[in-house]
């Protein structure tokens, strides 16, 4: 059944979507004033995954690029919508929806913008079912739709096309290097493809998860209800239904580099009465990916490893992680089409250099 | 103790190492005169207009209560909540302009994006989006446009503004275009217009960054003027010794600094009355309520030190990128405006006039402090004027600030989990001994004055801020080098080696440079050497 999105929803949907960014995927509150910019008082038509016609076209939009450069480098405004119309122009058909290609973080927001400024209908789907660093990390890649062909622009509406057929590797390497190019940010539409397509290739309804999580923290906060409870509870219809503290303590060291336009690094973190050494580790490439305790895998990708506030479950990113703060890690299972073996040889362990196997969360930490 | 007793044979007692601490509210401006963690004397006068001379009397009516030779005072330590203040009122806001430099990128969120509107017009705010900015790797985005911001200047000029902020995209990782901006604007302003450059007041992440900028911008006239006359008055009194102004993290900032950056005392009143608190109860883990003239703010103290804001911080509804202390404020405070028709209290204040203007005090304004006095919590003033209102309307706005206070403390440990509150603050004395949901009030000894003792407690620090090189296997050995370089640098600037420790360590990788450039922070601090409490 459709429904309809407001500005009042943006705030719960924001944080909803910085909780499935896993530490990464931006921060989308930047995403979320775009929206509420353009929106205004209107409302935006979300469409539920099973009514789509099998053969309505949908074409994703997102931003790629570093998350330090999106809140350092905002966007003009036209760009997501500019990359769409240069897709629907290489197609040679007109979208009949659009939809997120990753519920977490900023990217979560981007069709909502293109929605608010066309009145395009969005997709309650994506294709990572949280946040990951590459494009080609989709479960529309993994059950056969391409990314290809692509649309990047950036500010300057300067805009290119690449086609590489079947080869999601390496339309990200040369969409990444393009990026770069353009600074660093840059706006895409790919993975076109139809409503039957959708149901086939997509997780669904994240949009209306991420909307639910926000308020249920919202919730919580305001009832004196503990929020990592209230979280639980809006997860488990869902099909992210086991839900696991995996540790209390606060950040004691945090590490990052920048490789390849990743952000890569290691936070540790201890409990908040002990001296300097890291109890608990946590690797990450934008995303949170691996969760060590006492060297005891806890948690790995893809399932979710989500650092909040240690009383508010304000999720905090990679880019937010700071020395001396105190925190809670949640694991979260992930839904079954994401655990697949073909899913997790696209955004597995493997995927990462990691040497561990996946193991789901509710099997590692009880 | 006088000199009279001493006979001249005998030599002078060792010179004391005494500190002043001050809190200046928007109402009530406490002392203390401090020998270590012994309270020699505490005070409470009212804030005046000029804020300098309430200081001036609280230095006299310590000296009344404890005497002391001016030249055993080795630091006169100054919290105030001055420029917080006349932000959240929206009052003594210079004309401002921002310019961002960036475009065409960021043109669809320009600066003061989800500003209240009141503040938007109590600083005149005139935006400019112009070119220039540079991308992550130090590319420009645009070159600066010379004409586009002359003309820009010309607009400021026309529109009376005094006060200009400047961001540029990645100015932290490149601040030459911000100066250059400033260069060029200079040239076509009137002398006394001042510049505030993002890259020396916040961190990537050009919305609060800028923010904060402009912030800075709005209060440099006020920043200016508060500290000639804090100079002067303590001068006046014959005290040499250093002025000290305490900052967000509650470590001290010198007169200059406070010239340049007063958005960095932003939150030295929390932080000073939490850490105060904290001192006088003994308590390491509790939430305080500090009930000023204008605001109480909440916050929790763990461990001794307040509860750290987990990201951006929302300041007078502007978001920022300071590391602050975790604190919410609401309008509740001793001068609080009550209205009479529907029992609720503030946000507007007397503040500083809460002596002239409230009904016990003679005045003709009815204030939370008036009604504090009718229901018998305070004794302040004359009661035969407050004789005549209704107890059941006394009643109900008592109830009202209990609950309301109640709520905040609530909503600030989210956490079931039982915790003591610690009431301070001038306006303490709005709230009943039991709070509803929450329990007993634990008002500590010297409460009324826990802001000036928090002051007074107060610590220096260091501050590197560099590009290093860090490639794999010599982190441990750069940071170890940097830290010892901070520590250095937080003995040098006064601290007592002994007690200085890392606070803050922040790594900024640099994108795509060789050699794993990465721009680190780390932040030392300790006590005043000779002066430690």
């Amino acid at each position: 059944m459709s429904w309809q999105l407001t500005k009042a929803d943006l705030p719960d949907l924001a944080r909803g979507a910085a909780f499935l960014g896993t530490g990464g995927g931006g921060d989308p509150y930047i995403g979320h004033k775009l929206v509420e910019n353009a929106l205004g008082e209107g409302s935006i038509t979300i469409l539920d995954p099973e009514d789509l016609a099998d053969d309505l076209f949908v074409i994703p939009v997102a931003l790629m690029g570093a998350p330090t450069v999106m809140i350092e480098k905002l966007l003009a405004g036209h760009e997501p919508l500019t990359a769409l119309r240069h897709l629907e122009a290489h197609y040679g058909r007109t979208a009949d929806a659009t939809m997120p290609i990753e519920c977490g973080g900023v990217n979560s927001l981007i069709p909502l913008l293109v929605a608010a400024q066309t009145g395009l209908p969005v997709v309650d789907a994506d294709g990572m079912g949280r946040a990951f660093p590459e494009l080609s990390m989709e479960t529309f890649a993994v059950y056969g739709v391409n990314a290809s062909p692509i649309a990047l622009t950036a500010e300057r509406g300067e805009h290119i096309i690449l086609d590489t057929g079947a080869d999601n590797r390496r339309i990200e390497q040369l969409a990444r290097a393009l990026t770069v190019e353009l600074g660093g940010s840059a706006a895409i539409a790919e993975y076109a493809m139809t409503g039957a397509d959708v149901r086939r290739t997509a997780v669904p309804r994240t949009i209306s998860m991420a909307l639910s999580i926000g308020r249920a923290i919202r919730e919580a906060r305001a009832e004196h209800r503990s929020p990592f409870e209230a979280i639980a509870a809006a997860l488990a219809p869902t099909l992210y239904s086991h839900v696991r503290e995996l540790f209390v303590g606060k950040v004691v060291d945090v590490e990052r580099r920048t490789e390849g336009g990743f952000a890569r690094g290691r936070a540790r973190l201890a409990p908040a009465d002990a001296a300097d050494t890291g109890a608990f580790e946590i690797l990450f490439q934008n995303e949170n990916l691996v969760a060590y305790r006492d060297g005891e895998l806890v948690a790995i990708v893809p399932d979710l490893i989500c650092v909040v506030d240690q009383e508010t479950a304000e999720p905090i990113t990679t880019e937010g992680l700071r020395y001396g703060q105190r925190v809670r890690v949640l694991g979260v299972s992930t839904p079954a089409l994401m655990r697949t073996p073909e899913a997790l040889d696209t955004f597995g362990p493997v995927a990462f250099g990691l040497t561990e196997t996946f193991v789901p969360v509710e099997e590692l930490a009880h | 103790m006088t000199d009279a007793r001493v006979p001249a044979s005998v030599p002078a007692p060792a010179a004391r190492a005494l500190r002043i601490g001050i809190d200046v509210g928007g109402t009530n401006t406490d002392a203390v005169l401090m020998d270590g963690r012994t309270v020699l004397a505490g005070v409470k006068r009212s804030t005046t207009a000029d804020v300098t001379s309430g200081i001036g009397v609280a230095i006299q009516a310590l000296r009344e209560q404890s005497a002391f030779d001016n030249d055993d005072v080795r630091a006169v330590m100054i919290g105030t909540t001055h420029f917080v203040n006349a932000l959240v009122q929206a009052r003594d806001l210079a004309p401002t302009a921002v310019v961002r430099l960036g475009l065409p990128a960021s043109a669809a969120l320009p600066p003061l994006t989800d500003w209240p509107d009141s503040l938007v017009t109590a600083i005149d705010a005139r935006v400019y989006l112009a070119h220039g900015g540079h991308e992550f790797d130090g590319r420009p985005i645009s070159p600066l446009d010379p004409d586009e911001l002359r003309a820009q200047a010309a607009d400021m000029r026309a529109a009376g503004v005094r006060s200009v902020a400047i961001a540029s995209i990645f100015s932290p990782l490149n601040a030459e275009l911000e100066a250059a901006a400033a260069e060029i604007l200079r040239a076509e302003l009137p002398e006394h217009v001042t510049f505030s450059l993002s890259h020396e007041i916040g961190r990537l992440g050009i919305l609060e960054r800028e923010n904060a900028t402009v912030i800075n911008a709005a209060l440099r006239e006020l920043g200016a003027e508060v500290i000639e006359g804090l100079a002067t008055t303590v001068r006046g009194l014959g005290i040499t010794a250093p002025i000290y102004l305490s900052q967000n993290d509650g470590t001290l900032m010198d007169e200059e600094f406070v010239r340049r950056y007063p958005v960095a005392t932003f939150a030295s009143g929390p932080t000073n009355s939490m850490r105060g608190a904290a001192e006088t109860t003994g308590l390491a883990t509790c939430a305080v309520v500090d009930v000023g003239g204008t605001t109480a703010d909440i916050g929790l103290i763990e461990g001794g030190f307040p509860r750290e804001a987990a990201a951006s911080v929302a300041v007078a509804g502007v978001r920022t990128n300071f590391r602050m202390p975790d604190v919410i404020s609401i309008g509740i405070g001793g001068g609080s405006l009550v209205n009479s028709e529907t029992a609720e209290v503030g946000p507007e204040s007397v503040g500083f006039r809460l002596t002239e203007k409230a009904l016990v005090f003679g005045g003709d304004v009815l204030t939370a402090t008036d009604i504090a006095v009718a229901g018998g919590r305070a004794q302040l003033g004359d009661p035969a004027r407050v004789a005549h209102l209704d107890p059941a309307f006394v009643a109900r706005v008592l109830a009202r600030i209990d609950e309301r206070i109640a709520e905040a403390i609530d909503r600030m440990r989210t956490s079931p989990e039982p915790i003591p509150v610690v009431a301070v603050g001038g306006g303490a004395v709005l709230l009943d001994h039991t709070l509803p949901l929450l329990g007993e009030i634990i008002r500590p000894e010297n409460a009324g004055v826990a802001n000036a003792i928090g002051a007074s407690i107060s610590q220096v620090g260091a501050e590197i801020d560099t590009v290093e090189s860090i490639v794999p296997g010599s982190r441990d050995t750069v940071l170890a080098a940097l830290k010892e370089r901070a520590i250095a640098e937080a003995v040098a600037a006064g601290a007592d080696p002994a007690t200085v420790t890392i606070l803050d360590v922040d790594e900024i990788p640099i994108p795509y440079l060789p050699g794993g450039a990465t721009r680190v922070r780390i932040k030392a601090v300790g006590d005043l050497e000779g002066v430690s409490a």
